[in-house]
């Protein structure tokens, strides 16, 4: 679906993804690891068509990061891009005006499950409920390829349980799912496949339980090995 | 369930299936759930969720019914069966384990009654 070949990005003269190549198949969830400014920001902004690469090949479904990649795309960045005044329902028609593939009534039910009011403004909310609606509207898109950057970053553990839920729910066999994090133990028993990368490059990738069978070692266990200096 | 690092998942999800069938938290001719619920019920991935299901299923544990869904076997047997493999799997771990740490095996048999015979916490 995602094909990446020797990919590069440089931020002045420092190299935020250098040289990643990798491929993302559908029906399965991946989980790209690797502390704060390893690169995995970087590359899905550049797979989200937000920022271009400086050299490489970076291809969705065989076609070059544009239109039709971008509208089979949901990207979830970390930061809140809202504007303070809507309510999570502005938000929603907000998404339905920019997206085709928005379903309302997915996103009410999300809202629902995840104990968000509609009526509520974005100014007055918690981060973890900012959090919560990020994801519903993102999952409630019918695309293909959905990356969601840091998704449990700083949400409570009754929020995170949903959060869960709700991906694996909205997950299906023709969708690949990106997600990112630099703590892994709660990602680890939802993932079918492990990115670590570390200074922009890939350093170890593969099934989750593959790796855990080779190594004799869980992935939270692999990411400290990979990561502690 | 607390999930245990160094085994593959699947088998842990399995193994606490069958320890509901022994336990008949599960009944025999049971539904279960769906794949996805199984997967949201244990916090676990969807596929993990088929793979467990096919697994069950080759073993003779469970069966499908199309379009219906998987339901535990009605085949009496398979509870005795699973109370025997689950006794073999703890009792063979432990005894190996003692053993080796020196015990004879009469202070081991001594050890096992008087743990079954005091009242569990």
């Amino acid at each position: 679906m995602l094909e990446c070949k020797d990919l590069v990005k440089t931020y002045r003269n420092k190299a935020a993804v250098n040289h990643l190549s990798l491929q993302v198949e559908p029906g399965r969830i991946y989980a790209l690891l690797g502390p704060n400014g390893s690169g995995k920001t970087t590359f899905m902004k550049m797979a989200a068509g937000l920022v271009k690469p400086n050299s490489g090949e970076l291809l969705f479904e065989g076609k070059p990061i544009g239109v039709y990649s971008k509208a089979h795309t949901a990207y979830m960045p970390t930061e809140a891009y809202f504007y303070p005044y809507m309510t999570g329902a502005d938000a929603g028609k907000y998404y339905q005006d920019f997206f085709d593939d928005f379903d309302p009534d997915q996103y009410a039910r999300l809202l629902e499950t995840m104990n968000l009011d509609p009526k509520q403004k974005i100014s007055k909310m918690s981060s973890g409920m900012m959090a919560k609606l990020k994801i519903a509207l993102n999952l409630s898109r019918n695309a293909k390829l959905i990356m969601l950057d840091e998704p449990l970053n700083g949400i409570d553990i009754i929020a995170r349980d949903k959060i869960i839920d709700t991906i694996i729910s909205a997950f299906s066999p023709e969708k690949a799912i990106i997600l990112s994090s630099h703590l892994v133990d709660e990602l680890e028993k939802i993932i079918d496949h492990a990115i670590f990368i570390k200074d922009g490059a890939m350093v170890l990738a593969g099934d989750a339980e593959m790796l855990r069978m080779e190594r004799g070692k869980s992935i939270v266990e692999l990411y400290k090995e990979i990561y502690a200096e | 369930m607390d999930f245990r690092s160094n085994i593959p998942l699947y088998l842990q999800v399995m193994d606490d299936i069958k320890k509901k069938i022994i336990t008949g938290d599960l009944a025999l001719g049971a539904r279960l759930p769906s794949t996805r619920e199984l997967a949201v019920q244990y916090q676990i991935n969807p596929n993990t969720a088929v793979r467990v299901y096919n697994e069950l299923e080759s073993q003779g544990i469970t069966f499908t019914r199309r379009g219906i869904g998987t339901f535990v076997t009605e085949d009496p047997s398979w509870k005795n069966r699973l109370r025997r493999e689950m006794a073999e799997t703890l009792i063979g771990d432990l005894v190996g384990q003692l053993k080796e740490a020196g015990f004879t095996k009469q202070e081991l048999l001594d050890t096992i009654s008087r743990f079954y015979d005091q009242p569990s916490a």
